[in-house]
């Protein structure tokens, strides 16, 4: 099997040689989003979880496989889901009409007061 | 290979192309929300693949079908409920929790697949095994620790013992050592002292670390997980987790590179641990060798009404006050009177990389406004008043000069302001623990008030003066 495992570490290789060139050219502004979605990727790992569902055949495997499912599932749909939250709130001009500054505060208390705010505006 | 088997390999080369092309992208604000769409689409293709694979290939049993299915369901329930709730100042902890999912899944696949293949395990495949459960198991007890401390639930000062980096170091050397015998030898009872080996030495290892720390924490952790799946990929033989995975790796390896570089300590003087302050740096007495001018809200609000270009340097401070609403109602207020104001972000303001830049933008500010260190540094000669909030040491102008703790670190060009305002809470020292040359220059008023209240009361005495 080595000429498989040849080319599998050929592939991870130049994935991490693609990854450094395309992530130095993200500016600090978006680092915190670029991890989320770096966190939302690595939640690839559900297919994986998926994959030992099948070769699962006793307790131990069905638990084992079971709690993979809900880690990965997890990361991939939230991963994403905060992401593209993240990414709404990125804008160019301020939203107009803009909140008294008293507003603003009240919100802040409350996350989703302060969603709906945002989509209210 | 079969056709179909071809098929479902070109599909997650095609998957992973869009995870590629979702992170490029990314290089501008107004590409990113697109980025990650693209990134969405590749995943679902992916996970629709497994799908069809799973189907295909009909050797999943009736129970493995309801398992998978349901734990899909409940974790999904949980990674929506937790991303649509969390707060922006929580996105730290948040992102460390999916950190200690990713990784604990990846270890769970390459614990199954070692117990299910049992003795006929061909060498090669038990190395990437064991590394995945090694990785994957630091990485899951690791990035819960993290995220405990940031969720000040478990202490952000630095926690050690008399012989604690012997006990890593040992740790280190059992999981290792284990890991190593298991490959000549196969057995599913050495492999459980190997897990607790790599679960333990996780938290031994971010309990010393500080919380002034944690972004390069984090974004080490980020880079583990993508390491631990993709060596899961190998395990499974699977292509498209082997390229998210390293693309992962580089991405919070170059992370934990810029965050180390930023606050002027090595990557391996941070894991060392043992010093970097907690949340609340205690307020030392004792004053710098010179005279600290303080100012009150009024005169603070006249200076920054009558200004025509006005920088705000936000810090931990400001984020830990969770301030970034008010600090962005005063800079409205400022500008509404035709003053130009602008943000200077240095890397490691907040508790993530960029993550005050998040905090701004859930403040509404728009991003045109925040400035990066090295694009921001040339106007602060330009700049009437520089106001400071909760930022410390990446201020210092002592960095300038060879000899203390913070020589060389790349700082914010404050002291280059016409004149600066700094709101502190106290006199107390940033995390380097050093005297701060900025806060007794002439130029420089300190106004000690926490951030939130102060930005307040400056708003509020700007409208009532010059109104």
């Amino acid at each position: 099997m080595y000429p498989a495992l040849l080319v599998d570490v050929a592939i991870f290789v130049l994935s991490l040689w693609v990854g450094f060139e395309v992530i130095s050219k993200v500016p600090a502004t978006l680092h915190t989003p670029l991890m989320s979605a770096a966190n939302s990727i690595h939640g690839i790992v559900l297919a994986g979880a998926m994959l030992i569902a099948v070769t699962a055949h006793n307790t131990v495997g069905y638990v084992i496989a079971f709690l993979a499912a809900v880690f990965a599932a997890a990361n991939v749909v939230g991963g994403y889901v905060v992401t593209g939250r993240m990414l709404k709130m990125f804008r160019r001009r301020p939203l107009a009409p803009t909140p008294a500054p008293g507003a603003v505060s009240a919100n802040g208390s409350s996350p989703n007061g302060h969603r709906d705010s945002g989509r209210a505006a | 290979m079969s056709d179909f088997a071809w098929t479902i390999q070109v599909i997650y080369v095609l998957a992973a192309s869009c995870f590629v092309l979702g992170l490029h992208l990314m290089n501008t604000p107004a590409t990113a929300r697109r980025g990650n769409q693209v990134s969405t689409a590749g995943m679902a293709v992916a996970i629709a693949a497994t799908l069809a694979t799973i189907a295909h290939d009909d050797l999943i049993t009736t129970t493995g079908w309801i398992v998978m299915f349901a734990g899909a369901l409940v974790g999904s329930v949980l990674g929506l409920y937790s991303a649509r709730n969390v707060q922006m100042t929580a996105m730290p902890q948040l992102v460390s929790m999916f950190n200690a999912v990713g990784g604990g899944a990846a270890a769970l696949v390459g614990i199954h697949d070692y117990m299910t293949a049992g003795a006929g395990v061909s060498a090669t495949t038990s190395v990437t095994t064991l590394l995945d459960v090694i990785i994957g198991g630091v990485t899951f007890s690791g990035s819960i620790i993290a995220a405990g401390k940031l969720q000040s639930v478990i202490t952000s000062a630095p926690v050690s013992f008399p012989g604690a980096r012997l006990v890593n170091l040992l740790l280190a050397v059992i999981a290792v050592g284990v890991g190593g015998y298991l490959i000549a030898s196969p057995s599913t009872g050495l492999l459980a002292v190997v897990i607790v080996a790599a679960l333990v030495f996780g938290v031994s290892m971010v309990m010393p670390i500080g919380g002034a720390d944690m972004p390069v924490v984090i974004s080490l952790l980020n880079a583990f997980t993508g390491t631990a799946v993709a060596m899961a990929g190998f395990v499974i033989g699977n292509w498209a987790m082997i390229i998210a995975g390293a693309l992962v790796g580089a991405s919070g390896g170059i992370l934990t590179k810029l965050m180390a570089d930023a606050m002027n300590r090595s990557i391996r003087n941070i894991m060392l641990g043992g010093f970097g302050t907690g949340d609340t740096a205690a307020a030392i007495a004792g004053g710098p060798g010179g005279d600290v001018k303080s100012i009150a809200a009024d005169d603070a609000a006249i200076q920054l009404a009558y200004a025509s270009k006005v920088i705000i340097v936000p810090g931990y401070g400001l984020a830990a006050a969770q301030a970034q609403h008010e600090v962005a109602a005063l800079a409205e207020l400022l500008e509404s009177r035709g003053v130009d104001v602008s943000y200077a972000i240095h890397p490691v303001a907040g508790r993530m990389p960029g993550h005050m830049n998040v905090l701004l933008a859930e403040a509404n500010v728009p991003y045109p406004q925040l400035k990066e260190m090295d694009d921001v540094n040339p106007e602060f000669a330009r700049t009437d008043v520089a106001l400071v909030i909760g930022a410390n040491d990446v201020t210092n102008p002592a960095a300038r000069r060879p000899g203390t703790a913070i020589s060389g670190m790349p700082i914010l060009d404050v002291d280059q302001a016409k004149s600066i305002i700094v709101i502190k809470r106290s006199m107390g020292h940033g995390y380097a623990g050093i005297d701060n040359e900025l806060y007794v220059d002439p130029k420089t008023s300190m106004y000690f008030a926490d951030a939130k209240k102060a930005l307040t009361d400056l708003a509020s005495a700007v409208k009532t003066l010059v109104g």
